[in-house]
């Protein structure tokens, strides 16, 4: 019997793992996939909105504010990149200034700190390649840019070191209703918890209805993006939004916290919730409309796109509270834009949530920091040595365009929740995430897999069954 | 550690620039590798065809570097392995090199020359932004040659290839041989861009259709490529409609072109050339940098590697020149012009003074010509001339300036190289 069982290892679903591993309860997450940071969380802006943008009173701007705030101090707690890099919202026809200013008092009313409004000129000294459509921007200083990957596996691993048991691999099957609590059949073992979260983004609609007779809707609503090389990473350094229209913030422009530049992303609900691949029109459409932010949209410089979906609940805000017929059962659904802001924010509510229901003491042994893995394309030349000294297989480079080296790779594999496929070693380290997107490392990335995994290379997937990266032998 | 010349990349190009360095008399030299053996890319290249210009036999690409490697052995060059250069820097004519391995660590050299010879790499699903989902099963050609000729592993049974560049070519064959079906190479132009070679002993002699101005237009399958869309696409290489049909496959290879990779090249700050993606380079094959040279597929991309072994020549001697302090400086570098088709020259500066006898000049064409002449224009004078059946993009075309000529044509600012109709 667990305490909670959370259904998804996405940023939300271990945003809240970690923040209850503080107290003394009993965790379990099931993630249907064979990692963390599989859905939602792995495709998405990358961005730390400011909260100007929400509804006042909503769900989504209370978790994004707070969120916002709490990012800056998590950053350095769990070691993941972050940076408030400022963000601007762009007005391109005079006619709509109302908009903007409408933004500016929602903002203030919202309790985004400095922002106002800038005019071409002054838009201009902060980003020269603005194109000449723009008249004026809201200047948003405290918006910033985070890694999702990052965020996301940081969270999991400190929640691992604390207790929390991670079931890959897993996927909810039914929810039953028991006398103590609820009764979770998956594809291998069954779980019984006293409280259940649902953050299982595009699909919390689907557990939700196995417990509630008050059905809940999410929608798939598909973005697509292009990321472009780090040798125009520096072409803006601010995020660029456009003023936002009915289908959220619209295409934007804006640096990685990596130093790419990214663009994207569309808006569109589809029926399919798997369907997360990248389309011609898609595509199209987002280097089209970037191009009315920024004076040339670097298309040459492309190096990998994608396409992520969003939860979006028919209300338009966070659903986040205890089911009413349906006691113990918290969904955290609808977590849209702006989901990843909001993800520790998110965590520290559900958990006072969960608190009140099963209360609980603290743990005297909470561990409240973590260390990421070493970076050496970022380390000064005494770390690189350091690192070096403690392992030579930090001098041994794997991933040319992203400098990783071997180090890098066997510390992902070897950690909590550590690596077992292609795609994971990627999130954690960066290698295959550079221009040439793997086409050298990945054969080796996958022999070390297998070495240290102690399996055989055919059998390293991309990301899991079914995605092998080998066929079999030579003429078999 | 210091040394007079650093070879980066002990490849073809590198081999050879460090062999004719070191017979030009330059003692004091390394070549930094970053594999675990020298050969380069090479060393995956089972196939034969090798060597037809330099040997006058026909070798496979192991056989071939063989006989370089031997020859860097003879003459005792040495060489590290599993070393990757992270770093370089001119700082008032001293060359610094960083660069790491197991044994040392993180480590300086400094030199008085250095010799690019990174090789090239091949362009990404990404850069060709191909849409549709992420699965398994997208290869760049060279990842699964690798796989195939060095691990001895399928990366697929059912293989669709886009681009005909020489290694997808390649790779059909080799792919067909291992046991796989390859169904189909697409091109999206309406030319290959391989050798003619290559298309009838690799794709004709297999039955393998090869689909001209068709490109891959959508890839199917969550976890594994289970198919992708293949379109028909119009003079701007843009898919028509209508044209779209889906081919089963559990693999997707691409060979849409090679990248030099000039990362340190421009860390170290060499003017770079847009259409070759390579730095810019004098007679000498001397960058704008005194004492850098490039060489090989890191200048531009070569199609036959006895190009690139004659080339990379060309720079060791210079360097070792440079090093003795025998290379003249250049007191006037006239500019290359490309010109109608020409897409490039290397190199695209010479130093009328200091160039040989005879000075080669490399370069592709924008398209396939037929019964045309490569022009050497002086102002409006053509100095020299030769005519071509055929030119094509895959294939790379020289012309040889005559160095009495071009002095016989007394002052000019800069010399054009066209095609025009014979």
């Amino acid at each position: 019997m667990y305490d909670v069982v959370v259904i998804g290892a996405g940023v939300t679903g271990c945003a809240v793992a970690r923040e209850l591993s503080r107290k003394k309860y009993r965790i379990a997450v099931l993630e249907r996939e064979s990692d963390v940071c599989e859905g939602t969380s792995k495709a998405n802006s990358g961005i730390v909105h400011a909260g100007y943008d929400a509804k006042t009173g909503s769900m989504k701007q209370k978790m994004n504010v707070r969120g916002s705030e709490l990012m800056e101090p998590l950053s350095k707690e769990l070691d993941f990149p972050y940076k408030r890099n400022g963000s601007m919202v762009l007005l391109f026809d005079e006619n709509k200034r109302g908009e903007l200013e409408a933004l500016l008092e929602r903002g203030k009313t919202n309790g985004v700190k400095d922002l106002r409004i800038i005019e071409r000129e002054e838009c201009l000294k902060l980003e020269p390649n603005l194109s000449d459509q723009v008249v004026a921007a809201l200047y948003v200083p405290t918006g910033g840019i985070v890694c999702p990957f990052g965020l996301t596996i940081a969270l999991a691993e400190n929640a691992a070191v604390n207790g929390v048991e991670f079931h890959l691999n897993t996927e909810v099957k039914t929810i039953e209703k028991t006398e103590g609590g609820y009764r979770i059949t998956t594809g291998k073992e069954t779980f019984e918890a006293a409280v259940v979260i649902n953050a299982a983004g595009v699909y919390a609609d689907h557990f939700h209805n196995m417990v509630s007779e008050d059905k809940l809707k999410i929608t798939a609503r598909k973005g697509e993006y292009c990321l472009m090389d780090k040798n125009v990473g520096d072409y803006v350094s601010t995020t660029l939004f456009q003023l936002p229209g009915a289908y959220g913030k619209g295409i934007l422009v804006t640096p990685t916290v990596h130093g790419n530049l990214l663009v994207g992303p569309t808006a569109y609900d589809i029926e399919d919730k798997e369907e997360n691949n990248t389309t011609q029109d898609g595509l199209a459409e987002v280097l089209s409309k970037a191009g009315n932010s920024v004076k040339v949209v670097p298309t040459r410089k492309i190096i990998t796109s994608f396409a992520g979906l969003r939860a979006h609940e028919q209300g338009g805000d966070f659903v986040i509270k205890e089911v009413e017929d349906a006691p113990g059962f918290i969904d955290v659904a609808g977590i849209e834009s702006p989901g990843l802001s909001a993800a520790p924010a998110i965590g520290e509510y559900v958990a006072g949530l969960v608190a009140e229901i099963l209360p609980k003491e603290d743990k005297e042994d909470f561990i409240s920091t973590r260390k990421g893995i070493p970076n050496m394309a970022l380390a000064s030349d005494e770390e690189k040595h350091a690192l070096i000294q403690k392992n030579p297989a930090y001098a041994n480079v794997i991933c040319r365009c992203e400098m990783v080296t071997e180090g890098e790779i066997l510390e992902a594999i070897h950690r909590p929740l550590g690596a077992t496929t292609l795609d994971g070693i990627k999130r954690r380290t960066r290698a295959g995430m550079g221009r040439c997107q793997s086409g050298f490392c990945a054969p080796k990335t996958v022999e070390i897999l297998a070495r240290e995994l102690q399996t055989d290379m055919s059998e390293i997937t991309k990301r899991g069954s079914g995605s092998r990266f080998l066929t079999g032998i030579n003429k078999e | 550690m210091k040394t007079s010349i650093i070879i980066i990349g002990g490849g073809p190009a590198g081999l050879a620039a460090a062999i004719a360095a070191k017979e030009a008399g330059a003692d004091d030299l390394i070549i930094l590798e970053r594999d675990k053996e020298l050969g380069g890319i090479l060393n995956q290249c089972i196939h034969n065809g090798f060597g037809l210009h330099t040997f006058k036999e026909e070798l496979t690409g192991p056989e071939y570097a063989a006989r370089y490697i031997e020859k860097a052995k003879e003459l005792e060059i040495p060489y590290m392995l599993k070393t990757m250069v992270v770093d370089i820097a001119s700082e008032s004519g001293v060359k610094k090199v960083t660069a790491m391995n197991r044994e040392k660590g993180l480590f300086v050299i400094e030199a008085d020359s250095v010799i690019l010879a990174m090789g090239c790499r091949e362009r990404p699903r990404g850069a060709l932004n191909i849409p549709g989902y992420r699965p398994a099963g997208i290869y760049s050609a060279g990842t699964a040659q690798y796989y195939v000729n060095i691990e001895g592993k399928m990366p697929g049974k059912e293989v669709v290839i886009l681009g005909s560049g020489d290694i997808g070519l390649i790779m059909a064959r080799r792919m067909t041989l291992e046991g796989a079906k390859v169904k189909l190479v697409a091109e999206l132009m309406p030319y290959s861009g391989g050798l003619k070679r290559n298309i009838v002993q690799c794709l004709d002699d297999y039955g393998i259709p090869l689909k001209l101005s068709h490109t891959v237009v959508d890839i199917d399958g969550r976890d594994r490529v289970k198919g992708v869309t293949i379109a028909k696409v119009d003079e701007k290489g843009k898919p028509v409609a209508g044209t779209e049909e889906y081919i089963s496959c559990d693999t997707l290879l691409l060979s849409c072109g090679l990248i030099p990779e000039n990362e340190l090249s421009e860390k170290l700050g060499t003017g770079m050339n847009p259409v070759t993606n390579g730095p810019f380079v004098n007679e000498s094959l001397e960058t704008d940098i005194p004492g850098v040279f490039a060489c090989g597929n890191v200048l531009h991309v070569h199609d036959l590697v006895d190009y690139v072994s004659m080339e990379a020549a060309v720079a060791g001697e210079n360097a070792a020149a440079y090093v003795k302090g025998l290379l003249k400086e250049t007191c006037k570098e006239i500019p290359l012009k490309a010109e109608g088709g020409v897409r490039y020259t290397v190199p695209a500066r010479i130093d009328v003074n200091r160039m040989k006898e005879e000075q080669i000049v490399r370069f592709r064409v924008a398209n396939v010509f037929k019964d045309k002449k490569i022009c050497v224009y002086v102002g409006d004078s053509c100095i020299q001339s030769l005519r071509k059946k055929v030119l094509a993009p895959g294939e790379m075309e020289q012309v040889k300036l005559k160095k009495v000529k071009l002095l016989e044509a007394g002052d000019f600012d800069s010399i054009t190289i066209c095609l025009e109709d014979a």
